[in-house]
């Protein structure tokens, strides 16, 4: 059985619909209401809160830390500067992404790692040598996200540090309402204007009150799994385990991925010290990455032509949808699958995140997106588009 | 007046069983012959003590064929497995060890011994679960010969070879580590923490005279992970109604497809003239001829009790003598009238209602080893406990429960003599609850009744020679083209028309229902019969 987290004893009092999920081994909320449409448009039109805690968080600390993390990650921790946050992901020797997550510079010689997965095995695995220490946080510390156009009136309502003066990627220690410690970062993963806050365990509850109590003008709503899974296809994030899958656990070798075929290559830094999986990265750098992660535009006049020869309006899933579809080529040929995709209702078009082969990938480039219409398979024309899908100009401002 | 089939078994083992059916299945007039009044061997559901239904030997299913449960249609004939779920193993200081079917779960619970081995126990999964396709290639088809120059024989070679191709360089080197190391070391280059690493390494001891610091024990674990890739999804599991419910499906379905059972009808020896069987002769006299033979008794009785010295050669027999099946373990049945509560894990639940292991850490694995290599049996020995009363409401009256618990070190040659056995049965008995009770205290008062069978009761009541619960050891040098002896690992024997398709043939003991259906499939494939 999963386990509730600290912010359970109030996500549970809003939970009417019963909807439930695991995840990392927690009990986390799907949806509060039947639908998520609501909690979506919080997220988008004012701001919704989410409780985020199940990320896995390990502190990493000692004279060694930024040299430690700079020899996993493919990013160059070196340039990261006190009170910033970085997206990046980290390889195995054979440059293949083993997770991806985010690392804060808390304070000299001190950072925090975030992971979709338990991690500390493989960090502990490459501590050889290094002064640092690993404590893995996960279960100490409670996170919630709150995001869209209003967080930062929230934010600056409920805490006694200036939200206008922290830049995107950027965190702060703040003073919450009630005295309650915390560090506020501007990051998310709704592609929105966002923060997430993370204080002890202890504060949890006081935090999620104080929070919704200052939120709660602004139009600040709980919301949940589903609402942020339509905003993070709408962002482009990637996802771990159902984007791709970490190179710990894939069966097969194909199965594994590249930061450059996940279209990770910006984050990787190759000219500098050695690090895991450098060598490997240099390589497929110079080749080219054989499959790119592009973004997906399905064709809704097609969709809808195809329905209507039924007699049907189209009928496609009302949230987001992480069951993979196969991808061909104009021609008809496989080349790759979309894993993840939403119907978004604030651009009305249909989304998909894919990984198809390399010469397929251009901006632009028309492929076929399989569908079934009236229980028959069919295909419907897409074309990759840069990503994000959504992009407001309030999320770096 | 002899009656004239197509084959005889001997033996309703659920091996023989699903032989039978296999055969009648395919046409032929198919007998099968028992010495007990009940059908299973040691697949058996017997109602000891009135209302309680013990599994009074094997006690789980492990490995059962998927597709022989599609083929012979066994559902419709009665078989369920039930899930078991947990893998429990108590310990006298701390709340013990489980591992759940829930991935989070067990990750939090190996977490309090060690984290890096709670998030590497997937990793290791993920490893053993690729290495797994070979065990299912071993387990399905006859085993392949590199000592022979037959070119069928080398089809075979490649196709096995087919399998290594694909894993890499790094997963073969890992084979070769799985097949020579103890599953103690080859846990070790995986997790620190001993109380896993105690838990996990049991499973490949069971049924062997080794330790878990023995070579050759790593390999058994593999075993464990063949549900992964078997599209199954449940291979481990009791069978409703207890062991006895697999061969009574097997039973039903070989009668369904026109096999005769006939019990009570114990094969004295097999007719043989010019290295040829033509049937079996029973102790009441009644002789029955068959084209042919199929023993699912255990290599040592089938040869050298029914068969006979005089009719082989001296290399064979002495081959067949040197066969290992030096019984290890015993077995004690419970009738309970109440839950068996466990101090460190108090209450029903979910964790009881899977494999309870008495492994809380390694010397303690070792200690029950070294009193068996000198003659006696533990002390303070392994168990294995299932309660299937928890899962399957049929084999108790409600609210009582029965316990199954397998017993190992139980050496068959005690330094007193195995036949001195009945005269240590109490003293082991008394070893096995006064252990348990220590994990379970409630325990000793709430038995209403209790069976020890000793490995010399295990002989006596199954004919497992030497009272050893796989007709032989599953170690290395007796696996493969080497079961149960070089040049005869293919349910052939040097007497014509007589075939093996007991768990002393390939690919080997516990309740899996191939050697059965590959002696079947190979003597009807090579015009056997």
């Amino acid at each position: 059985m999963p386990i509730p987290t600290p912010l359970h004893p109030r996500t549970s009092k809003l939970c009417t619909s019963m909807r439930w999920k695991e995840w990392s081994g927690y009990f986390a909320v799907c949806s509060y209401d039947i639908g998520h449409e609501r909690e979506y448009h919080s997220f988008r039109h004012a701001a919704g809160m989410i409780d985020v805690t199940p990320l896995f968080k390990y502190d990493i600390r000692g004279k060694d830390a930024c040299s430690f993390l700079c020899r996993i990650m493919a990013r160059n921790i070196a340039k990261l500067k006190h009170k910033q946050v970085t997206y990046l992901c980290w390889c195995d020797d054979e440059g293949k992404v083993v997770d991806d997550g985010t690392v804060s510079h808390l304070d000299e010689n001190y950072y925090r790692v975030t992971s979709a997965d338990p991690s500390l095995h493989w960090f502990l695995r490459h501590t050889r040598g290094f002064d640092v220490t690993i404590e893995d946080v996960s279960d100490k510390l409670t996170a919630v996200a709150v995001q869209g156009p209003n967080a930062r009136k929230v934010l600056n309502a409920v805490s006694d540090a200036n939200m206008d003066a922290l830049k995107f990627f950027h965190l702060t220690h703040a003073r919450l309402d009630g005295g309650i410690e915390a560090i506020i970062s501007r990051t998310g993963y709704t592609g929105d204007l966002g923060y997430e806050i993370w204080v002890d365990n202890a504060d949890a509850l006081n935090m999620w009150d104080a929070v919704m109590d200052a939120g709660r003008v602004h139009g600040l709503e709980a919301a949940a799994l589903d609402a942020m899974d339509v905003t993070r296809v709408e962002a482009g994030f990637i996802m771990n385990g159902v984007d791709y899958f970490s190179s710990l656990h894939s069966l097969i070798d194909s199965r594994k991925a590249s930061p450059y075929e996940l279209s990770l290559g910006w984050t990787v830094q190759l000219k500098r010290d050695p690090f895991i999986g450098q060598a490997a990265l240099r390589k497929e750098k110079k080749a080219g990455p054989k499959r790119l992660f592009v973004g997906l535009e399905v064709d809704w006049v097609e969709l809808e032509r195809l329905f209507a020869k039924h007699g049907l309006p189209p009928e496609i899933p009302a949230g987001a949808w992480r069951s993979p579809v196969p991808v061909y080529d104009m021609g008809g040929a496989f080349i790759g699958q979309a894993t993840s995709g939403a119907w978004s209702p604030l651009l009305k078009k249909n989304l998909a995140l894919a990984t198809i082969g390399a010469r397929h990938g251009q901006i632009g480039n028309r492929v076929k997106f399989e569908i079934t219409v009236e229980y028959e398979r069919k295909t419907v024309s897409a074309a990759v588009v840069s990503k994000p899908f959504y992009d407001p100009e309030w999320k770096k401002a | 007046m002899a009656s004239k089939y197509d084959a005889v078994i001997i033996g309703a083992g659920h091996n023989g069983l699903v032989c039978a059916a296999y055969l009648a299945r395919a046409g032929r007039k198919v007998l099968v012959l028992e010495r007990r009044d009940v059908l299973g061997g040691a697949a058996v559901s017997e109602e000891v003590y009135p209302g309680f239904t013990y599994s009074v030997a094997s006690y789980v299913v492990s490995l059962f064929r998927p597709h022989i449960i599609r083929e012979l249609e066994l559902a419709k004939h009665g078989y369920q497995l039930l899930p078991l779920e947990c893998s429990f193993s108590p310990h006298l200081e701390g709340e013990g060890l489980v591992r759940w079917p829930e991935a989070a779960k067990t990750r939090r619970e190996i977490a309090r011994f060690s984290q890096k081995d709670a998030e590497i126990y997937p990793e290791f999964g993920l490893a053993m679960t690729k290495m797994a396709f070979l065990v299912k290639y071993i387990l399905d088809n006859p085993a392949p010969d590199p000592t022979s120059l037959d070119p069928r024989e080398l089809k075979n070679l490649l196709d096995f070879g087919k399998y290594f191709k694909n894993l890499g360089p790094d997963m073969l080197h890992l084979h070769s580590q799985l097949l020579t190391m103890s599953a103690v070391d080859f846990l070790g280059l995986w997790f620190e923490s001993e109380a896993l690493t105690a838990a996990m390494s049991v499973s490949g001891i069971i049924g062997t005279f080794l330790g878990v610091r023995s070579p050759g024990t790593a390999y058994v674990l593999l075993h464990h992970y063949m549900g992964e890739i078997d599209g199954a999804f449940r291979s481990w599991g009791f069978s409703k109604g207890g062991t006895g419910g697999v061969s009574m499906a097997c039973a039903r379905s070989a009668q369904s497809y026109g096999a005769e059972i006939r019990t009570e009808a114990s094969v004295a020896c097999v007719k043989i003239k010019n290295g040829k069987s033509s049937g079996v002769i029973l102790e009441n006299g009644d002789e029955i001829d068959a084209e042919a033979v199929f023993s699912c008794l255990d290599p040592n009785r089938t040869f050298l009790k029914i068969v006979g010295e005089n009719h082989l050669d001296d290399r064979f027999v002495t081959q067949i003598k040197r066969y290992k099946l030096r019984g290890s373990s015993g077995k004690v049945n419970l009738a309970l009238d109440r839950f068996p509560d466990f101090t460190c894990r108090p209450g029903d639940g979910q964790h009881v209602r899977g494999d309870i292991s008495i492994a809380p850490d390694l010397d303690y694995l070792e200690r029950a080893y070294d009193d068996a290599k000198y003659g006696n049996f533990s002390a303070k020995p392994f168990m294995n406990v299932v309660i299937p009363s928890l899962v399957d409401p049929t084999v108790a009256p409600p609210g009582k429960h029965v316990m199954s618990i397998f017993v190992q070190y139980a050496p068959y040659h005690i330094k007193e003599g195995a036949s001195n056995w009945p005269s240590r049965r109490d003293a082991f008995g008394d070893a096995v609850i006064n252990t348990l009770s220590e994990y379970c205290p409630g325990l000793k008062d709430s038995i209403l009744h209790m069976q020890v069978l000793t490995p010399w009761d295990i002989e006596q009541k199954f004919g497992l020679t030497e009272g050893n619960i796989f007709q032989g050891e599953l170690s290395l040098e007796q696996l493969l083209f080497l079961r149960p002896v070089g040049g005869y690992a293919r349910y052939k024997t040097p007497i014509k028309g007589l075939w093996m398709c007991g768990s002393g043939a390939h690919p080997g003991g516990g309740i899996m229902g191939s050697p059965g259906e590959m002696a079947a499939k190979t003597c009807l494939t090579s015009g056997g019969v």
